[in-house]
């Protein structure tokens, strides 16, 4: 049944077999997708025709490589950069929201906090058209009241980041509350009857002990943007994000070169994820 | 905070509802107000004001309640599927591997979440497809003589859909089933109960907040996914947010696909108001 | 001109939580340099006191004075005392020296300078050259002089310690009393410990609070406590007490005669109101009996079994039980005359009417053996 008690063995090798195909389920697109990268071949599929580079470092013509395909690269630019911004700004509001759901007492603090929870059950869909409106809505108001053209709040750029972060910023706040509701209070009465003042408290002694879960969460908050779909889909203007671009791809036909730029996503996102795992060990550890 | 700590950290609360009212506001309750408003909106320049004909329509036109039907009903069993996949993988993962394998297991069962979903949808396309993977070995093998589609229809698409969301059934249910004391399942044992009765009177109602919580976020994620039926589904634009999508972006209609979008919010309201009445739970207790 | 002798003076403080009043009207002065003890069960409200004093709950009513100067409206972060918490609350993310020089730091001390003080400070308190260790490299001990270093390198009116020791092993805990008590000595700043370890009260203070349900029962030197009990509560509660019910039959100039209820008469000292014909309850020390005495004469007088040796040293006891089942504690004098005892002897047992202290019955149960935890 469990570790500790005796298991026959068939008992234990069927559990076995049943989740080693559970994680062939899980990963075969991936590998299928990351072996025919190498494939000389003109189609993402099978037989192999040897192993090549051709899609990643080809110039062209006949094959363009990922590293020369300006669209797909300038995709994965503008998805960087909303990635960073997103992150950074759910970091920021999604701290302060830790601070305010676990540190004060307010009238109305249940509301908020389940209004801050809200993003959990809106799908992503949903919440990208509902931008897409009140963005849209705002930006005619102001149009017609100021006469101001407010570029960013048609679908572009600023749209994508302020959509992806009303929902990411929510993961924060969860992450960071979790670690602040482990603090020790006592350890902020101390800075404070040693003469800090909140401020200081904050900067020197809450922030520290926060700063794992800070960190993990940007990591997280990188990933979810730079993964997102739904969302950007109603949001985004000329500049693509990589998932929409490549969506694009797939749906009219599909090159090796989308399997190269899933291998590098694979292996990047891979990277991140052990990154943080591994800051979470250290965290464990203290 | 004690009563004189407060009075030095006012600055500070505000400071922090500032950032918090402005997000929570300006971006989740006014959007959907707006959404709500545009929704109830004629769509007709020569008869503007308020109107119920976008929820009419939807009602009357069979392809729309029908889809929205579908959608809930398939995301209902995608839901079921990825919960009984995920039990045992979660009870393996927390209690019957090793402790020191059980968290490599975990990183390796995390892994492909964070790649795009495009990606792994993707990756089913290269394998399912005619001139897939899979077919080129069945082929290889001479199991069959001409290639199948194995992609857009039905099953492929629920597979998909479990397939993108299995991350969020499992990783719940590790944590709770994690935090069950080997010593009640080893009292259970001692005292003479049987697998199958472990199961049911120990693991399943212990693990009862993550499978709600597992089970309320794999049917928000279906429920709301439009990449993998659009990529692997029929091409007939059976999903419902197909039909947002449709509205919105081709037919530029926006107050029916608000009123559409609204409906689907409604339904995945209800369904989580459902899930946590029925397990008397809290969103805040399953959230955390 | 009283307050300048005084380091800490309270008037008529007191603290609500709604109904329920945590400390009741107390008033108190601690003069400079002394180490002041408050000593009471949990829950008596000693914990609330001690954070009034430091800023962390405010007054309902009354008023807290450090060195003359009114703390009404001084916030936490300024007021001249410090607090070594119960669990220490060390900062985990800083070394041993940045901790102690976290409060230099905060008054503006310059980076090289605070760094100079803490390391005399850790000097100070016997670990010189530990300032670059993390706190989780130090043991219990070590980290108890962390704590305390890191307030007294800031030089306090007033150094609050909230029952630093509870943590501690009891091998350590005996270590650290007597090093405690050596430092306040050293360094000369007032402390005021608070404990509900009786032990640690008497061995460390100058002078002890007895505080019971948001009061104080008496405040004197841990000799006049043990020996002069002011209520019965302080009997029970400050050293180990044998405890009679019994009713007086006569009652003169302090002493009085009371028949307790197996049937004992015994001559005894009486607390005000321990008039003829009360209720009263009889306290009495086990070290206060002689087991077979010689010379009988003017001794209470009468006859236990011996039902178990309770050994522990220099502080073993024995436990007797008188012929009605009352059962008693007995010291078991250091000079080997009773080295072989079997349970089942019998003894004569005398004692000095005047360390026999009555009280007028407090309702409270008093036949249990041991006073702690009243």
């Amino acid at each position: 049944m469990i570790r500790s008690l005796p298991n026959g063995r068939p008992y234990i090798w069927s559990f076995n077999l049943f989740v080693l195909l559970y994680f062939v389920f899980l990963f075969a697109p991936l590998v299928v997708t990351c072996v025919l990268a190498f494939n000389n071949s003109d189609f993402p599929s099978l037989p192999w025709h040897g192993f090549s580079l051709d899609w990643f470092l080809s110039p062209g013509p006949d094959r363009v490589g990922v590293f020369h395909d300006s669209q797909n690269l300038r995709a994965i630019v503008t998805s960087v950069e909303t990635a960073v911004c997103v992150s950074a700004l759910s970091v920021l509001v999604g701290t302060c929201a830790s601070f305010l759901f676990e540190q004060e007492e307010f009238r109305f603090k249940g509301a908020l906090y389940m209004l801050m929870l809200a993003p959990l059950v809106i799908p992503g869909v949903i919440l990208g058209i509902s931008q897409l409106l009140a963005a849209n809505s705002v930006g005619a108001f102001l149009e017609d009241t100021v006469g101001w053209d407010v570029e960013w709040l048609r679908p572009s750029f600023w749209l994508v980041v302020i959509g992806q972060f009303s929902f990411i910023a929510t993961f924060v706040t969860l992450v960071v509350s979790a670690r602040l509701r482990k603090f020790d209070r006592s350890l902020e009465e101390a800075a404070l009857n040693l003469g800090a003042n909140r401020f200081e408290v904050i900067r020197y002694i809450t922030l520290p002990f926060l700063r794992p879960a800070i960190v993990g969460a940007a990591a997280v908050s990188f990933l979810m943007s730079f993964e997102n779909f739904n969302t950007t889909l109603f949001l985004v203007g000329s500049e693509p994000t990589l998932p929409i671009n490549l969506y694009l791809q797939v749906r009219d036909g599909s090159t090796p070169v989308i399997n190269s730029i899933s291998f590098l996503l694979i292996v990047g996102t891979s990277i991140l994820v052990l990154f943080n795992v591994y800051l979470g060990r250290k965290d464990g550890e203290r | 905070m004690s009563a004189s700590g407060m009075k030095q950290s006012r600055l500070a609360f505000w400071l922090f509802l500032a950032p918090v009212l402005g997000w929570l506001l300006l971006l989740i309750v006014l959007p959907h107000l707006d959404m709500l408003y545009m929704s109830l909106r004629s769509g007709s320049f020569s008869h503007p004001g308020w109107t119920l004909t976008n929820y009419q329509a939807f009602f009357e036109e069979p392809i729309y309640w029908l889809t929205f039907a579908r959608t809930a009903g398939y995301a209902v069993i995608t839901t079921a599927i990825t919960l009984v996949l995920g039990l045992p993988v979660a009870f393996y993962i927390a209690k019957v591997v090793r402790p020191g394998l059980s968290g490599a297991l975990m990183v390796l069962l995390l892994l492909p979440f964070w790649v795009s979903e495009l990606v792994r949808v993707y990756g089913w396309m290269i394998l399912l497809r005619e001139s897939g993977v899979i077919n080129f070995f069945l082929l290889r093998l001479g199991i069959i003589d001409t290639p199948i589609e194995m992609l857009y229809n039905d099953a492929t698409m629920i597979m998909g859909l479990v397939y993108t969301s299995m991350l969020f059934m499992v990783v719940p249910l590790v944590s709770v089933m994690e935090s069950l004391d080997d010593s009640l399942v080893e009292a259970a044992y001692d005292l003479g109960a049987s697998r199958l009765c472990i199961w049911r009177t120990i693991i399943i109602p212990h693990s009862k907040p993550g499978i709600t919580s597992g089970c309320i976020v794999v049917f928000m994620l279906s429920l709301g996914n439009y990449l993998t039926p659009n990529l692997m589904g029929g091409k007939n634009s059976l999903w419902f947010t197909e039909q947002i999508y449709n509205q919105f972006i081709a037919s530029f209609n926006w107050n029916q696909g608000s009123a559409f979008g609204f409906l689907l919010l409604a339904l995945s309201s209800v369904i989580v108001w459902a899930g946590l009445k029925l397990t008397r739970q809290k969103l805040g207790e399953v959230a955390s | 001109m009283e307050a300048m002798t005084n380091d800490l003076s309270l008037r008529s403080l007191t603290k609500r939580f709604g109904d329920f009043v945590a400390v009741d009207d107390i008033s108190l002065d601690v003069p400079t340099g002394s180490f002041f003890s408050i000593l009471g069960p949990s829950g008596c409200g000693k914990t609330t006191l001690l954070r009034m004093v430091a800023g962390f709950e405010e007054p309902t009513s009354g008023t807290i004075s450090i060195r003359g100067r009114d703390m009404a409206n001084v916030l936490p972060n300024e007021r001249p005392v410090n607090l070594v918490f119960q669990h220490l609350a060390l900062f985990p993310m800083m070394t041993v020296a940045e901790n102690i020089a976290f409060g230099l730091r905060r008054r503006g001390v310059r980076k090289d300078e605070s760094r100079t003080r803490a390391e005399a400070m850790l000097e100070r308190v016997g670990l010189p050259g530990y300032g670059d260790k993390r706190i989780a490299q130090l043991s219990g001990g070590q980290r108890q002089r962390v704590a305390i270093a890191r307030c007294l390198v800031l030089e306090p009116s007033v150094l609050l310690l909230d029952e630093p020791l509870g943590a501690l092993d009891l091998k350590l805990r005996e270590q650290m009393k007597v090093e405690l008590k050596k430092l306040q000595a050293k360094v000369g700043t007032t402390f005021i410990y608070i404990t509900h370890d009786q032990s640690e009260a008497l061995v460390m203070s100058d002078r002890v609070a007895v505080m019971n349900r948001g009061r104080f029962e008496q405040v004197g030197t841990p000799q006049e406590l043990y020996g002069q009990p002011a209520t019965p509560f302080v009997a029970r509660f400050v050293g180990d007490n044998n405890a009679w019910a019994g009713t007086v039959e006569s009652a003169a100039d302090g002493e009085v005669v009371l028949r307790t209820d197996e049937g004992f008469v015994f001559r005894a000292r009486g607390m005000e109101g321990c008039g003829a014909g009360s209720r009263v309850n009889l306290y009495l020390r086990p070290e206060a009996m002689r087991l077979d005495p010689k010379d009988t004469s003017n001794l209470n007088m009468f006859r236990v079994t011996l039902k178990a040796i309770l050994f522990d040293g220099a502080n073993s006891r024995l436990l007797t039980v008188t012929e009605q089942g009352h059962e008693l504690l007995v010291r078991l004098p250091q000079n080997r005359t009773f080295d072989n005892l079997e349970p089942g002897r019998e003894f004569a047992v005398g004692w000095n009417p005047s360390s026999g202290i009555c009280f007028v019955e407090d309702g409270a149960d008093c036949r249990g053996l041991d006073g702690e935890d009243a």
